[in-house]
């Protein structure tokens, strides 16, 4: 009910705006449309000096041809403004969030008690604010201090608060999101007018919209098209009345007939509805939760042929899963089961919490207490790279193999051949093995697997279908990443990344001639995403990676880059089959008006009137109506975009010329 | 009919078969590869520049290359104004000819440095000898020249990465010339004089006829030498005022065969020339084919519309229109040769246009408004054609949902300015010259016919010299100040105009980056 409401208001305000626009100054930036417009103005002077006695045509005529006239430039104008109406909508809910609010001001970051109240769009870069829960964070910053849980739906629509703290990737906040818990003390990074917010807001009402070099690129051929048709349409004047007084029959085109047929032959309906197809990719965009710094961005998303794709959250569900015990001769199952659910028990991380779940799951292996065996839990460190407990007198370990080998031998213990045997096979089949050790026993191997998502394969292979290669990123040994890079079905994997790792990948595709895309959330990968052509942050990322990204996923979703491939992809396809649509139609109304228009002066052409027409006049009158028609049956198409399939660029192309040129032509004819 | 089909089949037999050996010998002349005439010609090569005060291994940038060309025009164009002007006072004047009135120099000079060729003169009763030889000649060898240059500046954009220099014009200007169209034209010079086209310095001969013995003159001059690059370089313009209709200038079938082949040979074979350059002779052959369909279409629609709507007198059919033909070329001959001079931007003539059938002179004005892109005018013509490969690749990329890219090259909004004055010049001035033209007042007495076919001279007039054609409908008195001085302008612009714009279109090219290949590429 609510979003009828929204549409219907939308609707309402475009109506509005269609007759605002019809000012001179917003009309010329339209070169097109303008023409039509400066057309409209002439035949409706036309029509003012025919009580004058003054006329070419009979003044009903060119009334008429005057208000299709209007109502075409009307049709344009209502195109564009219900495109913008969408983006307005959403602006205006966005500046609900953007309120002045007070807040306070610390000295420093040391001591909360000394502070200042100021209103937070006095906030300037540096300042420190001190945030508490309930309270809104006044302005775009870093958390410097403490942890608290945001409350971000006014940005990205998901309820969901979400964890900020300092250091790490977690610390970047927005200006207008509210703390639910704890307190932050903040360093503001932007300055009012400047923030994520106003960017955001600015983008969606398409205020910062540039022309993208492509639509400027279109422009010009429309502008060419519409110089040449303006002088094929003038200059059947003075050929027209050339031509009747030869031959004797007949008489020269009228002026009003002239600027109707410049207008059908000129791409008004590409003219009228380019702005509304750039304008509703970026909101098709804003819808998936992702914001664009520029136009230029969504259109280079497009043209992408490299997508470097984080292996965990993109391709593998986010955390590696305990599939199999795999014990060594002498052990049982349920005995390496035993001590891998002891060993993990006061293991938080995903894994450990895996392992536990599979021990209960096989052998309904039930939970303990840690007080109750009198256990001390031994943490996992960077250091011994292994984690355990310790109970009554037995050492249980779990961690990577080498370190437990290691582990092993320093307590003069045999590490089992074997063991090392199905370490070796896990590995290779890109799974992670942990190996168990009680006592310095070890019992066996657990495998923990990398589970690929589903659908991701096929997905890659529509993406390899349309030339898009697709690269694995992952921080795994080669040999892990080259079964996950198999089974996922990725063209080439990069393991063992690091930051320099991935600039360089990217740089080497980059000099090769392609273009390529990534996500990236961490300060670390600011480098990577300042050189990538479509660079993606995570919302959830820090400062220096969105400022990096010439994109915000506000979901803060790694798969969203295929997406926002899909949407590039969609806006350029929208154009170019509507530029093809236009021009098709042009030339069948070049050849349904022109030999109409001589029958008076050259009576054998009537030949030529396949369409058994009976006047000139009805021939031109139906032409125009029709041209203006088409603007408006075509507005949900440039709003929506046409269907987009995945398939190779021949194909595709035949089967977007079938539809928008051989389609029109069959319609026409 | 069988016949026709035999001669046009044998004819492109025949071009398609001299064109690929010969693309491939252009295109080692363009990135000067040794070729059979190096050890010749490059002391002579290297002599002329030493006296020009080339450097040839400069490189220039689009600027320098497009000044380059104006200025060589400007300097061409002002030489041959002025040698006409003064050729009464010069020698090899053997029949004392004045210099022409200032507007038909003007115009003269516009037409053969734009390539264009149009004659609102005869040169039997205009011209002196040094005049055609030294002036007109030497036209059809640079202007020619000039176009290459042009052409082959621009596949080098398409070639080179991330460079801003696009070659150096007087090498690409001399090197054609030498090594190309002199060594041509030479072999075919001498082909035509064997077959009787004249070739000498002296006077016109008197001679009685067998009309009661009444005296003749017959022109004479050093024909042969400029009509084998008249053809060769798509210049057209006639020795003789009659062009190839005369037998001074065209005796024989055989050497009908040759200038008729020697008007396509060098623009089909720089489609070759292209393909081998960008290393992907599936582009060049894709040009290639679709000029040849235009041209095959062309020249069936010209040849049957000739055979079988003649004109029928009190219900007697005639076998064909022979009017304004001659009888040893006969229809075949004729409408081919109608098709390929305006294919080609030609323009030379071995029969009249004005007594073509409608249909059959509409093919030849539809040629010519294309803007002269099927084969087109030597190295203008698949510059032209590029442009509308781009402006149908960017239309294409964007419906595939990639911006649009041509040769790993994108295509951004420069490059469609670039093309779209390609494009946009020639139809503009067409238009706006034969709107001029129809509302002066003296127009009608211009035409020879009247009604429709009179507003077809008119239009026929301005669609050649506003596509650097040159051929004529005739039967429109061209020689008015209006016409020479209007016309003259339209020729410089419609040529210059499109040829900077593929040379800075060349430059932006050889700027950028290649993009790699891949299945979502475009072309």
């Amino acid at each position: 009910m609510a979003k009828k409401n929204i549409d219907k208001n939308i609707f309402a305000d475009a109506l509005t705006q269609s007759f605002v626009k019809l000012a001179p100054r917003i009309q010329i930036k339209n070169p097109v449309m303008f023409v039509v417009y400066i057309g409209a103005i002439l035949t409706t002077v036309l029509y003012v000096l025919s009580f004058a006695g003054l006329k070419d045509e009979s003044g009903g005529y060119t009334l008429v041809i005057a208000l299709v006239l209007w109502f075409t430039v009307l049709f344009a104008n209502f195109a564009e403004a219900i495109a913008e109406g969408r983006g307005r909508a959403q602006a205006d809910s966005l500046r609900g969030a953007r309120k002045d609010v007070k807040t306070r001001k610390l000295k420093s970051a040391s001591d909360t008690e000394v502070y200042t109240e100021v209103l937070s769009n006095t906030l300037k870069k540096g300042d420190i604010v001190y945030v508490k829960a309930g309270e809104q964070i006044p302005m775009d910053g870093e958390v410097i201090d403490g942890a608290a849980s945001v409350d971000e739906s006014a940005i990205t629509g998901e309820s969901a608060p979400v964890i900020r703290e300092s250091g790490g990737d977690r610390s970047a906040v927005t200006g207008g999101t509210t703390l639910v818990s704890d307190w932050l003390i903040i360093e503001v990074t932007a300055e009012a007018g400047e923030s994520f917010l106003d960017k955001m807001i600015a983008m969606v009402e398409g205020a910062a919209r540039k022309k993208t070099p492509n639509e400027i690129a279109l422009q010009i051929l429309l502008v060419t098209l519409t110089i040449i048709f303006l002088v094929v349409s003038a200059t059947l004047l003075p050929f027209s009345s050339f031509a009747s007084r030869q031959a004797g029959a007949g008489s020269p085109i009228s002026v009003t007939n002239v600027v109707a047929l410049f207008v059908c032959l000129a791409p008004t309906t590409i003219g009228a509805l380019l702005s509304s197809i750039g304008i509703a990719g970026m909101s098709r965009l804003n819808q998936a939760n992702v914001l664009a710094m520029s136009g230029r961005a969504i259109e280079a998303a497009g043209d992408v042929d490299v997508l470097l794709l984080d292996k965990t959250g993109t391709i593998t569900l986010g955390n590696r899963q305990a599939s199999e015990f795999l014990p060594v001769h002498g052990v049982t199952e349920l005995e390496l089961a035993d001590a891998a659910q002891l060993s993990s028990l006061a293991d938080e991380t995903a894994e450990g919490r895996s392992i536990v779940v599979l021990a209960k799951e096989k052998f309904g292996i039930r939970g303990r207490e840690l007080s109750k065996l009198n256990a001390t839990f031994v943490p996992f460190t960077a250091k011994t790279r292994m984690s355990g407990i310790d109970y009554q007198g037995n050492v249980v370990r779990k961690g990577a193999a080498d370190a437990v080998k290691t582990f092993v031998q320093e307590n003069k213990g045999q590490y089992s051949e074997q063991c090392e045997q199905i370490v070796r096979r896990v590995a290779g089949e890109g799974g992670t093995p942990l190996v168990v050790v009680k006592n310095n026993r070890v019992l066996g191997v657990v495998y923990l697997k990398d589970i690929v998502k589903k659908g991701v394969k096929e997905r890659f292979e529509d993406l390899r279908k349309m030339g898009i290669k697709t690269i694995m990123i992952t921080g795994d040994n080669p040999m892990t990443a080259a079964a996950i890079a198999a089974e996922a079905g990725v063209d080439d994997f990069l393991a063992e990344a690091t930051p320099e790792a991935k600039l360089k990948l990217i740089r080497d595709y980059q000099a090769q001639g392609h273009l390529v895309a990534m996500t990236g959330d961490g300060t670390n990968d600011a480098p990577a995403l300042a050189q990538a052509d479509v660079a993606v942050a995570m919302n959830t990322g820090t400062q220096a990676a969105k400022e990096a990204g010439n994109m915000v996923d506000l979901d803060s979703n790694p798969t969203k880059l295929i997406d926002i491939v899909r949407i590039g992809k969609q806006l350029l396809m929208t154009r170019g089959s509507l530029t093809t649509f236009s021009v098709a139609n042009d030339v069948a109304k070049y050849f349904a008006i022109i030999p109409v228009l001589f029958f008076g002066i050259y009576p054998q052409l009537a030949a030529l009137n396949f369409m058994g027409l009976t006047s000139s006049r009805s021939a031109v009158l139906s032409a125009i109506i029709y041209n203006a028609l088409i603007i408006v049956a075509l507005i949900p198409l440039a709003l929506k975009g046409v269907k987009y399939t995945e398939l190779p660029a021949g194909k595709l192309l035949q089967k977007n010329l079938l539809i928008y040129d051989l389609g029109e032509r069959a319609w026409i004819g | 009919m069988s016949i026709f089909i035999w001669q046009n089949l044998f004819f492109v037999v025949l071009l398609v078969g001299l064109s690929i050996p010969l693309g491939i010998y252009v295109y080692h002349v363009m990135i000067g590869k040794k070729v059979f005439l190096t050890p010749v010609l490059t002391p002579v090569e290297k002599g002329l520049y030493k006296l020009m005060g080339v450097r040839d291994e400069e490189e220039m940038n689009a600027k320098e290359y497009t000044l380059a060309i104006l200025l060589f025009g400007l300097a061409g164009l002002i030489f041959l104004w002025l040698l006409q002007m003064l050729q009464g006072f010069l020698p090899f004047n053997p029949e004392g000819l004045k210099g022409p009135t200032w507007h038909l120099a003007f115009n003269t000079a516009a037409s053969f440095v734009s390539n264009t060729n149009w004659q609102a003169y005869s040169g039997e009763s205009t011209l002196s000898y040094l005049t055609q030889f030294l002036g007109l000649t030497v036209q059809n060898f640079v202007s020619a020249a000039t176009g290459i240059a042009a052409l082959f500046a621009l596949i080098r954009g398409f070639i080179l990465k991330q460079q801003n220099t696009i070659g150096n014009f007087w090498v690409d200007l001399m090197r054609t010339t030498l090594y190309v169209l002199i060594p041509l034209s030479l072999v075919i010079a001498i082909a035509l004089v064997f077959q009787g086209v004249v070739q000498t310095f002296g006077p016109y001969r008197v001679s009685a006829t067998l009309e009661n013995g009444s005296a003749q003159i017959l022109p004479l001059g050093p024909a042969a030498s400029q009509i084998a690059i008249k053809q060769l370089g798509t210049n057209g313009g006639g020795f003789f005022g009659l062009n190839s209709a005369f037998p001074f200038e065209n005796p024989t079938p055989f050497s009908n065969l040759i200038e008729v082949l020697s008007i396509l040979l060098i623009p089909a074979s720089l489609c070759v020339t292209f393909g081998k350059a960008v290393k992907d002779g599936r582009q060049g052959w894709a040009i290639y084919i679709t000029m040849m369909i235009f041209f095959i279409a062309a020249l069936i629609l010209t040849t049957m519309s000739e055979q079988l709507f003649g004109p029928s007198f009190e219900g007697v059919a005639s076998s064909g229109n022979m009017e304004g033909k001659e009888i040893i070329h006969g229809i075949g001959a004729s409408s081919q040769w109608a098709v390929v001079t305006t294919a080609a931007s030609n323009g030379s003539v071995n029969a009249m246009h004005d007594s073509l059938t409608p249909l059959g002179g509409l093919v030849p004005l539809f040629l010519m408004q294309l803007g002269e892109i099927v084969f087109g005018g030597v190295g203008s013509g698949l510059y032209g054609m590029l442009a509308f490969v781009l402006l149908t690749v960017f239309i294409a990329g964007l419906m595939v949902g990639r911006t649009p890219e041509y040769l790993g090259k994108k295509v951004e909004p420069f490059d469609m300015k670039m093309v779209c004055l390609i494009v946009l010049v020639p139809p503009l001035l067409t238009l706006l010259g034969t709107a001029a033209a129809v509302v002066m007042p003296q127009a009608v007495s211009w035409l020879t016919n009247s009604g429709a076919h009179g507003f077809s001279e008119i239009l026929y007039a301005f669609t050649s010299m506003a596509n650097n054609n040159g051929s004529a409908f005739a039967g429109f008195n061209a020689n008015t100040v209006f016409t020479n001085v209007l016309g003259g302008i339209i020729m410089l612009l419609v040529r210059f105009i499109p040829m900077s714009a593929a040379v800075f279109l060349a430059g932006n090219m050889a700027k950028k980056k290649t993009v790699a290949v891949n299945e979502g590429r475009t072309f």
